[in-house]
């Protein structure tokens, strides 16, 4: 009972505390009377949705593909290497340098050649946030599948268990937590990735948007843009979020 | 004569990294009948945790004889061994009844069979309740008691311990062990159990194997002469003392 008043209780704060910035923002601009040019109010922010021609729908959705296309295919394929890591000692040995050295390109300076390869659009931006989100979950799942008690090990061949039981039954679920954390990461990530693409060049999207709006000084809209991209974000994490809360026993998560 | 249910002769195993080579084991040499707790006793380096892998089959070694089970007395290394860790080693994403039943789902026992098994065994070690629970909701004496059921779940003829209560707070580890020989006593199993615990060697052994370090050796190997059921009263008795100081003095501790 107490328990449950408790969690009513951080919602509520976590609620207010909110509220509170949007409150101190909207005194800000219309007692400060700070110019809409450098920083629109809570209303007009708002108030940037309804002009029609920056198709606001659309954009959401281009980069929300990308944001999500680029972290679903991040963690399948992420997933996957991880597993052929494990599976294969040598190919670890062969490509994690690879990998590694390949991470420390900025995927930033990649946006031009993207472009070049693939013109503007949505692919080269949704390449952009896979990059970035790849590594992460790679690295945490190749690390989760590694991290076997030695002596779960003894264990299981002293009852002469084969590596697939080994692997189903005590690596793979025991990954699990790491491969979340590599996923929260990512997903904070895959929406950086998906911004500076759609910054470098594109023709649609929140980020090309911000861009066009620029221009004419509609800072309200720029204003509107970045919370909607805050919000994708928000989005593609809380999903991560309850999966892992679904998937993973609470002690067994990562922080 | 017939022969024991476990019989080690000369028993001798060296590692060697880079070069170097470290006695781990040597000269050890005893029986275990079936039924028998014997507690393998000594310093750390000398080697009983070796012994007990080696008795594991998960080490090889490099003379000497060891064998377990005889003609009358089968035993199938596959299915027969029991481990108990220093740790509990439950695993986190698995309730209870679920980790215990572990071992036969590798084993391919039959898995409604295993499960009420399972239970059994978890009201057996002083766990009944707690079956669906996961291994965070509780403490780490209860964990080792779940991790004992693991143990005795697929029915194996031999149980190898390896300092289980060795991370117990002091009180705890004294109630298990008057709980591991109510264990012992209603399982019939056949228990090795090693121990740095002279007081706990002595007590709960039916026999003890004194190993030494530097260089590590069998020192000796002695019946301890104290009926079972044991209360925790028979430490204070004077042939309690006289096998405890028996093992100081092989140690070195006077």
């Amino acid at each position: 009972m107490s328990g449950s008043n408790e969690q009513v209780q951080r919602y509520a704060l976590a609620v207010l505390s909110h509220l509170i910035l949007i409150a101190i923002w909207h005194f800000f601009v219309v007692y400060g009377e700070v110019p809409k040019v450098v920083m629109p109010s809570p209303y007009d922010t708002v108030h940037a949705l309804l002009v029609p021609n920056y198709r606001w729908l659309e954009n959401i959705l281009a980069t929300s593909i990308e944001i999500f296309g680029g972290f679903l295919i991040a963690a399948i394929f992420g997933i996957l290497t991880a597993l052929l890591f494990s599976w294969f000692r040598w190919l670890e040995m062969f490509a994690m340098p690879l990998l590694v050295s390949l991470n420390m390109i900025p995927k930033v300076a990649l946006g031009p050649l993207m472009i070049v390869w693939f013109k503007y659009g949505i692919w080269p931006n949704t390449l952009m946030a896979f990059a970035i989100c790849f590594f992460p979950i790679v690295l945490t799942t190749a690390r989760g599948l590694r991290e076997v008690e030695p002596d779960l090990l003894d264990l299981v061949r002293t009852l002469r268990g084969s590596r697939w039981q080994l692997f189903t039954k005590i690596q793979l679920p025991g990954a699990l937590p790491y491969t979340f954390s590599g996923m929260k990461v990512a997903a904070i990530l895959a929406v950086a990735g998906a911004i500076v693409g759609e910054f470098l060049g594109s023709e649609r999207g929140l980020g090309y948007l911000m861009l066009q709006v620029q221009v004419t000084l509609d800072t309200a809209a720029m204003f509107m843009a970045v919370i909607l991209i805050t919000l994708i974000g928000g989005l593609l994490y809380g999903i991560v979020l309850g999966l892992e809360r679904y998937f993973v026993v609470k002690d067994a998560r990562i922080q | 004569m017939s022969e024991a249910f476990i019989h080690l002769e000369g028993v001798k195993k060296i590692y060697r990294t880079r070069g170097v080579e470290f006695l781990a084991v040597s000269e050890a040499t005893f029986d275990v009948e079936q039924g028998e707790l014997v507690s393998l006793v000594g310093p750390s380096g000398c080697g009983k945790t070796t012994l007990l892998k080696i008795l594991a089959g998960l080490h090889g070694y490099d003379a000497g004889k060891v064998r377990i089970g005889s003609a009358r007395q089968p035993f199938n290394p596959a299915k027969d061994i029991g481990m108990v860790f220093q740790q509990p080693l439950l695993l986190k994403w698995r309730k209870i009844v679920d980790n215990v039943m572990l071992p036969t789902e590798i084993l391919g026992i039959p898995q409604d069979a295993a499960r009420k098994r399972a239970y059994e065994l978890l009201e057996l070690v002083g766990l009944k309740g707690h079956e669906e629970k996961y291994p965070y909701e509780l403490s780490g004496g209860m964990q080792q008691r779940a991790s004992i059921a693991r143990a005795l779940v697929h029915d194996p003829k031999l149980v190898l311990m390896d300092e289980p209560f060795g991370a117990l707070d002091a009180l705890t580890r004294e109630k298990m062990n008057l709980e591991l020989l109510r264990i012992w006593e209603e399982s019939k199993k056949t228990i090795i159990f090693v121990t740095h615990g002279i007081t706990e060697a002595v007590f709960l052994g039916t026999r003890v194997v004194v190993l030494t370090a530097g260089p590590a050796k069998m020192a000796d190997n002695f019946q301890v002469d104290i009926p079972m059921p044991r209360t925790l009263d028979v430490r204070n008795t004077e042939k309690f003392g006289e096998y405890t100081r028996r093992i100081y003095r092989l140690l070195g501790i006077e």
